[in-house]
């Protein structure tokens, strides 16, 4: 009887350990979370959103260029990483379970999807940087394209994989050709899984920093221009950070309240596509 | 979700009804999704052509051996050794899974076998928070407060306790390895949690109810049944979480304190392969430079990828 | 799928559509401040040219010019013969003399160090406060028995240059073991990113030293150490003592000149000509006109802002010289047009 109270004492023992390891994984969060947007919302201004930095000593100004940078960036990136993420996506969905090429596909697919940020950064210095002898935004968008590409794939193949199989052999029964069934009945079912997968891999390369220093670089102008420097919110950041000058720290702050909006609605939008999904297969 | 279902790439007797537009139709389809599929390979070899040619003069001159092992790193006499950098990764990701494993091993089970019902989705919720948050805001947070809390409170008492140790020795400095470890250990925490979770929600519902049924505690059950059964995928989630550590950048570069050497205590400032090349990179002053930053690029690339392939062979393949 | 065709062709012509010319230049952070104002006090006034400067180090900046990939680059330390035999067609414009002020996060006030002791601390032999050596300099003065923490730049920099040039001066055992150079082998201490980290380093520890340009000691309200020069005087950075490093010195033909352990008692011995690095015949005749026309507006009316900013105007005699230089660039293989 005492035996077997001492083993539920330390089963509860046990169980409030687990309970602080999430007390203890939360203090962070919180911390994170009270920092920027107090100090974050401090420095919130309209002119945060229409202005450029000032210089260092100066009126603080805004990021409302890199902001816009970051949007050009992330479209680029969008632009080149979307089809073929996809698309490979389409493929391992589409192949059998024990098709080797498929597999390996798969198997790389996993592995790429740890490559360290700035090696993608490297790539698209040797790629874009060096032969146009030019910064530009798109070859940040080259490195963001190469990092969101196989997490991509992974996630359109299992979205595109819960399409009910019913689906696509209904419309092979009825002698519609393969690429139209993919195209036209497949693809519109996975439709809003695929827009979830797209989204968040949006919401992961808005916030990198590091492939963009030696690619994008930075520009203190406006700048919408593909073939050119440009300003994106995280390098701002992260120059604001390091610098000396409250009123730049301050901007950092503020910059990085931004940053975790723009990652936050994003992956809000993608919350509310998926679960719109979910609404759809029950009704 | 059976394969059955699922019309096999392979399959290309076509029904004779289909015209020939039909069938080029599919041919394209099909070729597009092949060099999509492809295209994953090719990236791969991209990114290794890539650093292969601006790396291999250095790794070429004085041996990769000898530019692995060399802990000089001069930029002026155009001399480089990777070992700093080297050390900097291996130490910073040693500490932040050392952190952090335990933790996420808690929480896992919190949300697995603890958690009422209610609570599982808010806490992994707030857990997945953590992987949302940007490298460079972990960077901000840790330059101005966890700095601050390592050099004033933290390092000077672990000096007092543990000083002797060389590991816990020297001024405290607050940037540093420690710092770096610490707060990598917060950002690869959501990798760790959620990957065990996936891992223990594996273990077969028999295997569980066959223990409550011998009159086991919940505690018992969870060692007797869950972690057992989930050894190898939690020691993937260990590759993992420190594939992730060895490879964050922003972070890291601003907290280590960017001194190419290699210390023995947790409080010396060190250097990452990830974070020289963010910090070098664009103002690599010759091709030698560049040649060198790329070649650790080359290192870390290598290296992730390893740790990856082991983590992915001891997770296992996961179910879509 | 219409919006994003829209988007697309809006994001395609918008480089098309952008006004005037848009010059990049990158490179030292050491005349960062004063840069970024003349830029943006410049660009207000003409609309049709824009300048991006990113200060990402003088390394860099050498680096980027050389390989094309910048317009111009920015420079404190002036390019070595090696590195200009890589970069044909480029010259280097001073625009400004700076000081590389050693600051520190300690409560003493005017604090004062010899050459050879600044170089035993960075060399890591002194390592405390109130080591004998720096009392000897500082009698009568209080000293904390704290460590010292000494950060220096991790980047490439024009400020590490000249920092390091004036300790290989004045300590054979720093020429000896470590040397001169954008980047050298720190025998010990913090690196910080650009006079930005170094300036934030030092601001945060307790009981560091470092070396950043004077503006950003001055912005930041750091305390600064009073150097002893050559004359055996101990000088502190101002931009009288600055001025006064640059006044005994001969000008080469073209620019390139080391002013640190200057003569003079007036001198503060770590000071410095910062340079643009341009090219004598730019092949866009609109980016080597605009250029050229920026520099003359910057030797003349972007003086007048240098001293507010905690930078030394040029000399009378250098203006005039660099004057010279600059009616003797090209653009797109023909003479410039000064004159808008």
């Amino acid at each position: 009887m005492k035996a077997a109270l001492s083993r539920r004492v330390r089963s509860a023992a046990a169980f409030l350990l687990t309970a602080l390891c999430v007390v203890i994984a939360l203090v962070p969060l919180l911390s994170l979370a009270w920092l920027v947007v107090s100090r974050g919302w401090a420095g919130f201004s309209w002119a945060l959103l229409t202005e450029v930095p000032g210089p260092p000593g100066g009126a603080p100004g805004g990021v409302g260029n890199a902001l816009a940078g970051t949007g050009v960036v992330v479209f680029w990136a969008a632009l080149l990483g979307l089809p073929l993420g996809i698309g490979a996506g389409v493929f391992l969905a589409e192949s059998d379970h024990d098709d080797r090429l498929a597999s390996a596909v798969r198997f790389t697919a996993d592995v790429l999807a740890g490559v360290p940020s700035i090696v993608a950064g490297i790539v698209a210095y040797g790629l874009i940087v060096a032969p146009m002898k030019r910064f530009s935004a798109l070859a940040g968008a080259v490195a963001l394209a190469v990092l969101m590409l196989p997490a991509l794939a992974r996630t359109t193949e299992e979205l595109v994989r819960r399409v009910p199989g019913a689906l696509r052999e209904g419309g092979l029964a009825l002698g519609i050709p393969q690429w139209k069934t993919s195209l036209r009945i497949v693809l519109p079912a996975a439709a809003a899984g695929i827009a979830t997968a797209v989204l968040l891999s949006i919401a992961r390369i808005a916030g990198e920093t590091g492939p963009l220093l030696f690619t994008s670089l930075n520009n203190a102008h406006w700048s919408l221009a593909p073939d050119q420097p440009i300003g994106t919110l995280t390098v701002q950041l992260y120059n604001d950070a390091i610098s000396p000058y409250p009123a730049m720290q301050q901007r950092a702050w503020a910059t990085a309240l931004l940053l975790l909006v723009v990652v936050g609605l994003l992956n809000m939008a993608a919350r509310v596509v998926a679960g719109r999904r979910a609404e759809g297969a029950h009704g | 979700m059976s394969m059955a279902h699922t019309a096999p790439l392979a399959m290309s007797g076509a029904p004779p009804r289909r015209a020939g537009s039909v069938r080029t139709g599919d041919r394209l389809w099909r070729l597009f999704l092949l060099a999509a599929g492809c295209g994953v390979f090719l990236l791969t070899a991209l990114i290794l052509i890539v650093l292969a040619r601006l790396a291999l003069p250095v790794l070429h001159q004085p041996g990769t051996w000898a530019f692995l092992t060399s802990s000089d790193w001069d930029p002026v006499a155009e001399s480089f050794g990777a070992l700093p950098f080297v050390w900097g990764t291996l130490v910073t990701s040693a500490v932040a899974v050392v952190l952090a494993f335990p933790v996420g091993l808690g929480v896992a089970l919190f949300i697995t076998e603890v958690a009422p019902t209610w609570l599982r989705r808010p806490v992994t919720f707030a857990i997945e928070l953590l992987s949302a948050v940007p490298s460079v805001v972990y960077g901000l947070w840790g330059l101005f407060i966890v700095v601050p809390w390592l050099r004033e409170t933290v390092e000077p008492a672990l000096g007092a306790a543990l000083g002797f140790l060389p590991l816990f020795s020297g001024p405290p400095l607050g940037l540093g390895y420690l710092a770096a470890g610490l707060v990598l250990a917060v950002m690869v925490l959501p990798t760790l949690a959620s990957v065990s979770i996936e891992v223990m929600r594996t273990v077969p519902a028999g295997l569980r109810e066959s223990a409550y049924a011998l009159g086991a505690t919940q505690w018992e059950v969870v060692r007797l049944a869950v972690l057992p059964h989930s050894r190898s995928g939690l020691v993937g989630a260990l590759v993992l979480g420190t594939g992730r550590a060895l490879g964050e950048t922003m972070a890291v570069a601003m907290l280590i304190g960017n001194a190419p050497s290699v210390g023995t205590s947790l409080f010396a400032p060190g250097y990452s392969l990830a974070s020289v090349i963010a910090n070098e990179f664009a103002e690599a002053g010759s091709d030698a430079h560049v040649g060198a930053l790329a070649a650790l690029g080359l290192v870390l690339f290598l290296v992730t990828i390893a740790f990856n392939a082991a983590a992915r062979l001891l997770i296992g393949r996961r179910q879509p | 799928m219409r919006m994003f065709t829209v988007c697309t062709l809006s994001l395609v012509a918008a480089p098309l559509l952008a006004a005037g010319t848009l010059i990049t230049g990158a490179g030292a952070t050491f005349p960062y401040p004063l840069y970024a104002r003349w830029f943006s006090d410049y660009g207000k006034a003409r609309a049709e040219v824009q300048f991006n400067y990113q200060s990402i180090g003088s390394g860099g900046g050498i680096q980027q010019v050389t390989r094309g990939t910048v317009d111009f680059g920015a420079t404190d330390a002036p390019m070595t013969d090696d590195e200009l035999t890589r970069a044909p067609g480029i010259l280097h414009v001073p625009t400004v003399l700076g000081a590389v002020a050693v600051v520190h996060n300690t409560p003493v006030k005017d604090l004062r160090l010899s050459g050879a002791v600044l170089a035993s601390i960075f060399l890591g032999t002194v390592t405390r406060w109130n080591d004998p050596a720096i009392a000897a300099l500082n009698p009568g003065t209080a000293l904390p028995s704290s460590a010292i923490t000494v950060a220096h730049r991790a980047d490439g920099s024009g400020t590490t240059a000249i920092f390091t040039d004036y300790l290989a001066r004045v300590s054979p055992e720093w020429l000896k073991s470590v040397g001169r150079g954008k980047a050298v082998k720190w025998p010990t201490g913090l690196g910080g990113k650009g006079n930005d980290g170094v300036t934030a380093l030092v601001k945060q520890a307790p009981g560091a030293i470092g070396y950043v340009e004077l503006a950003y000691a001055n912005q930041n309200a750091l305390p600064v150490v009073a150097l002893q020069n050559r004359a055996g005087v101990f000088v502190r950075p101002t931009l009288a003592s600055t001025t006064a490093a640059a006044a005994g010195v001969t000008l080469p033909g073209d620019f390139r000149v080391s002013i640190t352990d200057a003569d003079g008692k007036d001198a503060y011995p770590v000071a410095a000509f910062t340079y643009l690095l341009i090219h004598a015949d730019n092949p866009d005749t609109a980016k080597g006109t605009a250029l050229a026309r920026f520099l003359w507006w910057a030797i003349h009316d972007g003086q007048k802002v240098a001293p507010s900013l905690d930078y030394a105007p040029l000399p009378a005699p250098v203006v005039a010289r660099v004057e010279e230089r600059i009616r003797q660039l090209k653009a797109g293989g023909k003479a410039v047009v000064l004159e808008p």
